[in-house]
């Protein structure tokens, strides 16, 4: 396309989501205000995308109902999506849990602040146990993508649509109070139209709309099974679909990473930080790369544990008292130390923090001399 | 026609023989399948099915129509009517139909749900489904229990009722009060029509399906929100044989929960 022609704006990752909605042909939107998110609803209500593309636009009366108002629109076969923040989420989890067993489509953007509980409105990274191990009950996964820029956010938003049809697995979209709050340059998606009942009908023969019923047995949307047999069946068939997942799906970014020596492993706001501390680091002659997990769900576990042959140790940046790091150890096997840095609460690291917790892993690494094979043991 | 049964039981005619199109005078909706329902004998839930069946089919809107289940002794509707049907968690299926409605605007979108999803622990869902005048319909099954779960007390437990978890009855100090959800419904002012029936008796059972053809018409004419409570039996629940149940709804739920139209903005 001629760069003249681009839609480029300066705009904040909650309002891309919004405006990338609208032009990926989303069908609703149900939510409820909470910071650092809230721009997504207000955004949309400045919009009025009702009058344009016809999509649907629902201040709910609480996250528990959004997640519902979710649920039903996946079920009908319809493309909605929902978006919150820690405590808005942690709500949704019963919701989650129904969609995921029922395989509906559907997709939650979460834009994380300090926690636990009410927690602070400062941006965080601690929900990334909430996202990737859930909080709903039950055998399942989410796909769970992660932006690190504003374009990424309205990136993710086309993405999620791809991904939660293909799959019939909610996709949640894990971003964080900085990404949502600060602007960038982004380049909106072209409109793409919202698809016709007629379409639906076609592309979701699974769909409880109605349509067409006198001609097929009634379709119907339940997580309830009383016949432990079918139900072990059914979660056999779902996991036989997130190995496909796993094999398919995983997306993941490097940064000076071929000859690195040593990997700093972020997603998100810290994948930003870290971009500067491995500049500072390479400045200073130190082998240094980031790897940058897309996909935290699937996990980009081979490339790491390929990776880490040749590593001398992984260092694990995110805002909080570390949770993405058990999976950089599951990944790499125990073939080489995993450490974490970063701040939690709402606090957020600078490079330059990034690059005093690197040279003290390196110092410890060092003067620990680890045994060969130590860490497989 | 010849009498069917001789002296002493002796059968002159083939069950095949008997069962002719111009000797019935009673049958099952066709939306309604043969799937061996798993309600108690006498209890109400199968009758209100059967009137919600016989309705979609009289508006011949069966491919327009996406009902929602509740968590309760209905959870399995969804395998007796063929209809399309989403199963809601607990208590949301009132936010459940708010979505689908709003997306599938010229669809019937109903709720079917029991006193505990409805009025314990979806009252949220419920009253604000209500008061943003969502085009639904809902129906509400009050039989002042917790069928599905084996008797425990229900928001709409009656004072004094004995459930397995207010065994010496139920004390306004330890349990508080009766919720009158369906009179909390009049007063929001998105709801067009609230009506509280039964299907007790023949005649009730007409006036109830009436009920629920209006609330249907209401929702594909986007009238707004419209709440059919159905106070019903719980034989199981209460340990009464199914006329007792009967008898005891007749005697106790009906001066508590007085039927009839409690609102209807259409007249
Ligand atoms: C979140 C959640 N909490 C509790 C339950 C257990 N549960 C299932 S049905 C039910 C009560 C249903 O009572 P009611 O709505 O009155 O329906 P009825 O069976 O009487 O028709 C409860 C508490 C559940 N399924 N989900
Ligand atoms: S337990 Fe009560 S509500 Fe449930 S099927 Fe039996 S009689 Fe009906
Ligand atoms: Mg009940």
């Amino acid at each position: 396309m001629d760069e003249q022609k681009k839609d480029y704006v300066l705009l904040k990752g909650n309002e891309v989501i919004a405006k990338a909605a609208i032009r990926y042909g989303y069908d609703g939107f149900f939510g409820y205000p909470i910071t650092p998110q809230s721009e997504v609803l207000e955004t949309l209500a400045v919009d009025k995308p009702w009058e344009t593309t016809g999509m649907v636009v629902l201040q709910a009366e609480s996250e528990v109902a959004s997640i519902n108002m979710l649920y039903g629109a996946g079920a009908t076969g319809k493309l909605a999506f929902t978006s919150s923040s820690s405590p808005g989420i942690a709500l949704m989890q019963e919701g989650i849990s129904y969609m995921a067993a029922c395989e509906l489509p559907g997709v939650i953007v979460s834009v994380g602040r300090g926690g636990p509980g009410l927690g602070t409105i400062q941006p965080g990274q601690a929900d990334y146990n909430q996202a990737v191990y859930g909080g709903g009950n039950g055998d399942y996964n989410l796909i769970v993508l992660a932006p690190n820029s504003v374009q990424e956010m309205a990136d993710c938003m086309g993405k999620a649509k791809e991904l939660t049809f293909k799959w019939r697995v909610p996709v949640m979209i894990l971003s964080d109070g900085v990404i949502g709050q600060m602007m960038e340059k982004v380049e909106l998606p072209p409109f793409t139209p919202r698809r016709t009942e007629e379409e639906i009908h076609q592309q979701c023969p699974w769909a409880t709309n109605g349509m067409g019923l006198k001609g097929r047995k009634y379709n119907y949307h339940s997580s309830l099974e009383f016949d432990p047999l079918v139900m072990e069946d059914r979660n056999h068939k779902m996991a036989e679909k997130y190995r496909k997942i796993e094999a398919e799906e995983v997306d993941y970014d490097t940064y000076k990473a071929d000859d690195a020596e040593y990997l700093i492993v972020a997603y998100g706001i810290s994948s930003r930080v870290s971009m500067k501390t491995v500049d500072t680091l390479r400045e200073q002659g130190v082998k240094v790369g980031m790897l940058r997990p897309k996909t935290l769900w699937p996990f980009p576990n081979r490339i790491l544990n390929e990776k880490a042959e040749n590593l001398k140790c992984i260092l694990c940046v995110e805002q909080s008292e570390g949770q993405m790091i058990k999976d950089v150890r599951l990944a790499v096997e125990g073939q080489v130390p995993v450490y974490h840095t970063g701040r939690s609460g709402g606090m957020i690291s600078s490079p330059a923090d990034v690059v005093d917790a690197f040279k003290a892993m390196a110092r410890e690494n060092i003067s620990k001399n680890w045994p060969k094979g130590y860490w497989i043991k | 026609m010849a009498a069917p049964f001789g002296g002493r039981g002796a059968l002159y005619m083939t069950k095949e023989e008997l069962i002719q199109p111009e000797n019935r005078i009673y049958g099952k909706p066709a939306l309604m399948n043969d799937t061996p329902m798993h309600y108690c004998p006498g209890c109400s839930h199968g009758v209100v099915h059967k009137l919600v069946a016989e309705v979609i089919e009289e508006m011949g809107i069966e491919e327009d129509t996406i009902a929602i289940c509740p968590v309760g002794c209905a959870v399995f509707a969804y395998r007796y009517l063929d209809i399309d049907w989403i199963e809601a968690s607990h208590g949301r299926a009132p936010a459940c139909a708010s979505s689908v409605k709003r997306l599938w605007p010229k669809k019937l979108v109903f709720t079917y749900q029991g006193d505990g999803d409805m009025a314990c622990i979806g009252t949220g869902e419920a009253i604000h489904a209500m008061n943003r005048g969502e085009n639904i319909a809902m129906i509400f099954i009050n039989n002042a229990i917790y069928g599905m779960t084996g008797g425990q007390m229900a928001p709409t437990t009656l004072m004094g009722m004995k459930t397995a978890t207010c065994p010496y009855g139920r004390q306004a100090d330890l349990h508080g009060y009766p919720l009158h959800i369906t009179d909390i419904a009049v007063n929001l002012e998105g709801t067009c029509y609230v009506t509280r029936q039964a299907v007790n008796t023949v005649a009730n059972i007409r006036k109830t399906k009436k009920a629920i053809r209006q609330a249907f018409e209401n929702s594909l004419n986007h009238k707004g929100c419209s709440v059919v409570e159905v106070v019903s039996t719980c034989a199981s629940g209460w340990k009464k044989t199914p006329e007792q149940a009967n008898q005891w709804m007749t005697e106790n739920m009906f001066p508590y929960y007085p039927l009839g139209d409690l609102k209807n903005t259409n007249e």
